[in-house]
């Protein structure tokens, strides 16, 4: 019995924080945000060095074959850094899908090139999480036809995972003839989200790519922007009690102000029992999964609104500094903001919180 | 992250299943853990201690039962005997806080004395720490302790002294230096209520009950032997006790049980068109305190296992009275509003729910908010303590005492 981190977990993240500190300090974020593309490819390539592209593929494919458990705990790192790379979609949602749902030759064609970084792969599930007029991808005879919108991880991608109206999963190459791609300008430009039109283009359906692999994605996904906030809260915490201890008015430094003490008291208490709810989150995904549904609900629902409380407050600790481009702060703030709405906001996956354990009918 | 229990864990939980399969007649019904414990729950308390379920790590010499200290083991004891509905052992502010302190400061001779007593629920204690002057600062206490031959004779006034009346004993802290600063002149003295010159009187609360008193104390001539700890050294003496009610105040499993019983109202009465359950906006508050619940509930196990593994884990235990005060407060309040007009009925009305637990919870945690370190007080500790902050300047007031 031990509810903590093993040492190699720890050695895991320490490593992907450090490489991102030295790599993609703010500087560059900045010039990730200011360009075209909100996406570093320097920054992709030495994360894959690393290994991070190929955290929960298996070894026979050429990735680290380790759990949802690593996965958050590299999201966690992305976000403290506000790393401007595909994480959620790329690697952990699209290859899981390939791995639940793929056939043989479609894991042997895929799993290696996403391991390596070699290939990338964008996830269209939002239609799944919750419908829209106007949108959806629908399967007919082989051919898919529609829209699909908050396309994760859409920038560079070599293939997409495409969810149709009934939830089974499709692979679409980024080259197939009648597919059309438009990336979507969001409030955060250190990641890569995008619309899909489709016009008569070739299906490649994942034969075990139904709902519930679908299911099992979106959970997965929920948890990795769960412990994308909880990296981008802490970040924003640390942040604001340095700039407390710096910033002198009145003849002394904010943060002995109980005003502004206890405004750092509060995002800690709230984001520090968050880090637990993640970890489990994680764990029940791989070796729970009675809970997981619920436990991914409730870790991307409480995050969310733990981020968002952390994101405002923290800015309000660094007074009108906090609102400017100067400080950067805004990059954490504006991450959050969309790790919260991607997947399903808090109302939206409280209510299938409540729907799993069957307090509401299905 | 490994959530399996060892063998010998295992083995250990199979031993309290059957302990409770074969006992579980004897517990004591009904709770009552602030007052004078019954035959009954006095007998369930021998029981206990015999097998090892309470005063588990007591030593033997002192009437506990001598285990080595196992967080886990204990862990274990409380989540079986919650399973089965089955009542702890005793749960007093003697038990909890009295005795870790004679443990870790009293002399061999106030060990023999009271700490058997004490876990069997033979003799009750209340605190003397707060007084009308001194809630948050505590360390600026005037209750004084002047000498006189071989006793301290004690003049003041106490508050918050729960089980006053029912005390056969209070730990008390008392200032014996005046001329000292402000946490160097305190002693902490043990002494019998029936002493002469002790009066106590019932303080009601906004719950219409009487839960704590005022203790005054009118030349109470104590021996100077009953001092625990060097005199002086009562500020320290009293942090080692702190901190033990600190942890009394989080506990998940209390919580969980709450949440069941909300979760349970909002099925199963209904209101308007139907179940609260239907109504989507309590529904969402119910399931936002889940969420809460669950992340109180994960980060009680990482502090808990950091303690077994030796280590401290420092924010996430520092956060728990705080955090988990609220939780218990919200949940009381949305079984309130779940309930509509239901929810203020009280005492003894025609259609009460739940015996009117709810509304008395939702007071009386309010109360826990304040008590034991106040939320503010909390957040300083999170603050300077969890983040390294700066302490606010001291002002030079209070006759130069600091």
């Amino acid at each position: 019995m031990d509810f903590g981190l093993s040492s190699e977990q720890r050695m895991l993240q320490d490593a992907v924080t450090r490489y991102l500190s030295e790599q993609s300090p703010l500087g560059h974020v900045r010039d990730i945000a200011a360009a075209a593309t909100p996406y570093s490819p320097d920054v992709a390539t030495g994360l894959a060095d690393l290994g991070v592209p190929g955290v929960i593929i298996p070894a026979e494919f050429g990735g680290m074959g380790l759990g949802l458990m690593e996965a958050a705990l590299v999201a966690e790192a992305l976000g403290f850094s506000v790393a401007p790379v595909h994480f959620a979609g790329a690697h952990v949602m699209a290859p899981l899908a390939i791995l639940l749902g793929g056939s043989d030759s479609q894991q042997r064609a895929w799993l290696p090139k996403l391991a390596s970084g070699a290939a990338r792969a964008a996830v269209a599930v939002s239609q799944a999480v919750e419908g829209r007029d106007g949108v959806g991808v629908v399967a007919r005879d082989g051919w898919l036809d529609g829209t699909a919108l908050f396309v994760l991880d859409a920038a560079d991608a070599d293939l997409f995972v495409v969810a149709d109206t009934t939830g089974a999963l499709h692979l679409v190459a980024a080259d197939a003839p009648g597919l059309t791609q438009i990336p979507l300008t969001t409030i955060d430009k250190t990641r890569s989200v995008g619309e899909l039109r489709m016009t008569g283009v070739k299906a490649d359906p994942l034969p075990g790519g139904g709902g519930r692999t679908t299911r099992r994605i979106i959970d997965a996904g929920r948890i990795m922007l769960a412990a994308d906030i909880l990296g981008a809260g802490t970040a924003m915490i640390e942040q604001a009690v340095a700039y407390a201890g710096t910033r002198v008015q009145f003849g002394r430094p904010i943060g002995s102000f109980q005003a502004v003490k206890h405004m750092c008291a509060e995002m800690a208490a709230a984001l520090e029992p968050c880090r637990s709810l993640v970890w489990y989150a994680a764990h029940a995904f791989d070796h729970a999964p009675d809970e997981s549904t619920l436990m991914a609900c409730h870790a991307k629902s409480h995050l969310s609104e733990v981020g968002r409380f952390v994101a405002r407050t923290s800015t309000e600790v660094h007074g009108g500094m906090g609102f400017t481009d100067l400080a950067g702060l805004h990059y954490w703030f504006k991450r959050i903001g969309l790790d919260r709405q991607l997947l399903g906001g808090p109302e939206l996956v409280r209510n299938e919180a409540a729907r799993v354990q069957g307090w509401i009918a299905v | 992250m490994d959530l399996t229990y060892s063998a010998e864990h295992q083995a250990f939980r199979r031993e309290v299943l059957v302990f409770l399969e074969a006992h579980h007649h004897a517990a004591p019904k009904g709770g009552g853990a602030a007052q004078r414990p019954s035959a009954e729950a006095v007998a369930w308390q021998k029981l206990l201690i015999a097998h090892g379920y309470a005063a588990r790590t007591i030593p033997k010499a002192y009437g506990g039962y001598g285990a080595a200290p196992d967080i886990l083991k204990s862990r274990i004891i409380g989540e079986e005997f919650a399973r089965a509905g089955v009542p702890p052992g005793l749960q007093s502010q003697g038990i909890s806080m009295l005795v870790p302190t004679l443990l870790e400061l009293g002399t061999e001779d106030q060990k023999r004395q009271w700490i058997g007593p004490t876990i069997h629920g033979e003799v009750i204690w209340c605190q003397g720490y707060s007084e009308p002057g001194s809630g948050s600062d505590l360390a600026s206490l005037q209750t004084r302790a002047t000498e006189d031959g071989d006793d301290f004779v004690i003049n003041g006034q106490k508050i918050w002294t729960s089980t006053a009346r029912e005390a056969d004993m209070i730990f008390c802290l008392v200032r014996t230096e005046p001329d000292k600063g402000k946490h160097d002149g305190i002693s902490y003295l043990i002494f019998s209520m029936k002493t002469p010159g002790i009066e106590v009187r019932p303080l009601v609360t906004m719950t219409g009950h009487a839960e704590f008193n005022e203790t005054f104390f009118t030349d109470v001539r104590v021996p100077k032997s009953q001092i625990v700890g060097k005199r002086g050294q009562g500020w320290f003496v009293a942090n080692a006790t702190l901190k033990h009610e600190r942890g009394m105040l989080g506990d998940p499993g209390q919580l969980e049980s709450r949440f069941l019983a909300l979760a349970e109202l909002m099925r199963t009465e209904t209101a308007g068109d139907g179940r609260i359950m239907d109504n989507p906006i309590l529904r969402d508050r119910l399931l936002r305190l889940q969420a809460e619940l669950a992340a109180m509930k994960f980060n009680g196990l990482r502090v808990l296992s950091a303690s077994a593994n030796g280590g401290d884990a420092g924010l996430a235990r520092l956060i728990v009275k705080l955090q988990a005060c609220e939780l218990a407060h919200q949940i009381s309040a949305l079984a309130i509003d779940a309930l509509g007009e239901l929810g203020v009925l009280y005492e003894s009305s025609p259609h009460l729910r739940a015996h009117g637990g709810w509304q008395q919870a939702y007071m009386f945690q309010l109360g826990l908010i304040i008590g034991g370190g106040t939320a503010q007080i909390q957040k300083n500790i999170i603050a300077e303590r969890g983040l390294g902050m700066p302490r606010e300047p001291k002002l030079a007031t209070d006759g130069g005492r600091l």
